[in-house]
């Protein structure tokens, strides 16, 4: 194996020593292989049990509503009320995360005193710490009954925007999307406020003092220094987010009421997302062309993580070029 | 402004300075306020959250039985046994994850701060850990079935959870470690290195030690989030109500398990029991981030 040393280099060695080297540098290579595969792996099988189940399927996998595997000689099975169910949760708990995170990001980073930053960041970054189960426990004995007025003022008020018209649950309870957005955006909080955190800490102090030296107020200063610069960071971050929250399985699965009828596009729907139909179903996973289809479905959401994983990367990656 | 011409001290210029226009100071407070009201809206759900299960889940905890007897031969009506059996499949599982996933994670680490070199390989790597932090716990859980149940032919058990949780704690084990690793100042190498130390033991005598508290932090974070793992537990074993051992064969409970039957329990006594289990669940979490905390407040690595 070539020698190739990051800055310093160690010095010439005798061939026994070399061999200690070869041996440890081998173990370190190996390890890396062995996440580099296994992401590999993880497509590759799950791939490989799906096809059966989807050619043995006998409606369309990408538009049928319908999810019927009890019978292996008649498998139906389509995935568009779990894209929409899983799309829908995941777009409400971003669009109310990102912009609490990045007030939360901003007032730790550039209101509060360093001091006091550090236990007020400790507080958000311990909503990561609660399991999911206990936010879907709590999502659905707690926070979906108690908002229960509000989506019913909702879905009184502003039927005709279709997301808030009337779902296929009903909404006594609050087992539906309207919920579990709400839960999942406290879930990706933490992780959307940490890595903003992150970027807004690094704006060049440069740039701030100039803008004050200028006589920006500090929210002037915030919004032509800090926001520009953490511009990609923020946006990465909340990929992350929404990586994490179309993933989410058991909060999901223990707040959503399952409907009987198709979905209807709104927030007031019940169902299940991905992640949560594969959960419920587990227990009963034993004839492979059924358990095929769920991961199947498995298999479209790990594509969707993938891609929604890599596209943060991009972004991040563009912008850190840029700031530097 | 004020000041006539004939004033003798009149200044020469107008002021330097000129106050605020009311527009942007109310604009200014605006943003202040609303970042302030951003914090308070995330703390809000936390303290409710974990009001609820306090206050709910306690009187479960103070009964004698909880942590040392299982729920074996109760009735789903009577308040009785505890969630011993729960409590060892939870920490079990943990641990042998932790033993698979921490030498890996530690060593992957190694290679890409002290060998990689920023090569294609390593940027490979280092993408790919990206990616593994972010597959969801249920696509792990359904690979390792697909993998350990289907293909290899074994039964679900405990240690199928294991590999799963593996898949999800090898990121976070990987990243802290990266982290602290290349926190080691590059001096401590080179000393070591100018004493004719090969590599491999400078790495494993020097780097790795000083860097070890940091370590350790990060695998206790990252321990404590796989306990809180509901999604491979529901897929790769089945539920028991009694103490099992074998972590190779047979139905384990956990915590998250056992809340998530338990729910199933209309019960009041199944109610105190998921609300008990939440609490232990997050004491447990809780304990392990603690340590965590502890140990890197206590012995930061020395960069200078």
């Amino acid at each position: 194996m070539a020698e190739e040393v990051t800055g310093s280099s160690p010095p010439a060695k005798s061939n026994g020593r070399r061999r200690g080297d070869g041996v440890f540098r081998s173990m370190t290579t190996g390890s890396s292989l062995v996440i580099v595969v296994s992401i590999g792996l993880i497509g590759l099988f799950l791939l490989i049990q799906a096809v059966p189940s989807l050619n043995a399927n006998n409606i369309n996998f990408f538009t049928s509503p319908e999810w019927a595997t009890g019978e292996v000689g008649n498998l139906r099975f389509g995935i568009r009320d779990l894209l929409v169910v899983t799309v829908l949760s995941s777009l409400l708990a971003l669009a109310i995360a990102m912009p609490l995170a990045m007030g939360i990001a901003l007032f730790l980073t550039h209101y509060l005193q360093p001091k006091l930053a550090r236990p007020f960041a400790y507080v958000i970054d311990l909503l990561a710490a609660v399991p999911s189960i206990v936010f879907g426990l709590w999502g659905a004995k707690v926070l979906g009954p108690a908002l229960e007025p509000v989506a019913t003022f909702l879905n009184e008020n502003l039927a005709w925007v279709p997301l808030f018209s009337d779902g296929n649950v009903s909404l006594s309870g609050g087992g539906n999307i309207f919920t579990a957005g709400i839960v999942l955006s406290i879930m990706i909080l933490p992780i959307i406020t940490a890595v903003s955190r992150e970027v807004f800490r690094q704006t060049p102090v440069m740039q701030i003092e100039g803008a004050l030296a200028l006589g920006a107020t500090r929210w002037e200063m915030i919004r032509t220094t800090v926001l520009p610069f953490g511009r990609s960071g923020y946006i990465a971050g909340s990929m992350l987010g929404l990586g994490r929250a179309l993933g989410e399985t058991v909060a999901v699965l223990i707040i959503l009421r399952s409907a009987t009828s198709s979905s209807t596009f709104s927030f007031f729907d019940g169902g299940y997302t991905f992640a949560s139909k594969i959960a419920s179903a587990a227990p009963e996973f034993s004839e492979p062309l059924s358990t095929g289809a769920y991961i199947a479905a498995g298999l479209v959401l790990f594509v969707f993580t993938f891609a929604v994983n890599a596209l943060a990367r991009y972004v991040a990656g563009r912008g850190k070029a840029k700031a530097s | 402004m004020t000041a006539t011409l004939t004033d003798p001290n009149r200044p020469a210029q107008a002021p330097a300075f000129q106050k605020i226009s009311p527009a942007r100071q109310f604009k200014n407070y605006l943003a202040m306020t609303l970042m302030g009201l951003a914090f308070l809206v995330a703390v809000v759900p936390l303290v409710w959250l974990l009001f609820t299960v306090v206050s709910n889940g306690y009187s479960a905890l103070v009964n004698g039985d909880w942590w040392s007897k299982s729920l074996k031969g109760v009735l789903p009506e009577q308040f009785a046994g505890g969630v011993y059996h729960a409590l060892y499949g939870s920490i079990m599982q943990a641990l042998v994850c932790a033993l698979i996933a921490v030498p890996i994670g530690i060593l992957t680490a190694v290679y890409l701060v002290e060998y990689g070199n920023n090569g294609r390989f390593a940027r490979l790597t280092t993408f790919m850990v990206d990616i593994l932090s972010g597959v969801p716990s249920i696509v792990a859980a359904l690979f390792v079935f697909a993998l350990w149940v289907t293909t290899f032919g074994f039964e679900t058990s405990a240690f199928a959870v294991s590999l799963a949780l593996v898949l999800l704690m090898l990121p976070v084990v990987v990243r802290s470690t990266e982290e602290m690793l290349r926190l080691v100042p590059d001096e401590l190498r080179e000393a070591s290195y100018a004493l004719g130390v090969p590599k491999w033991k400078t790495i494993v005598k020097i780097v790795l030690p000083t860097a070890l508290s940091g370590i350790v932090t990060g695998v206790m974070l990252a321990t404590a989030r796989v306990m809180g793992e509901t999604a491979p537990v529901l897929v790769l074993v089945g539920y028991s109500r009694s103490i099992n051992f074998d972590i190779f064969g047979g139905n384990m409970a956990s915590l998250p398990l056992l809340i998530y039957n338990e729910l199933l329990n209309p019960e009041e006594a199944g109610q105190l029991r998921v609300w008990g289990a939440a609490l232990t669940l997050i004491l447990l979490i809780m304990f392990f981030n603690l340590v965590a905390t502890v140990i890197s407040r206590f012995s930061a690595i020395k960069t200078k």
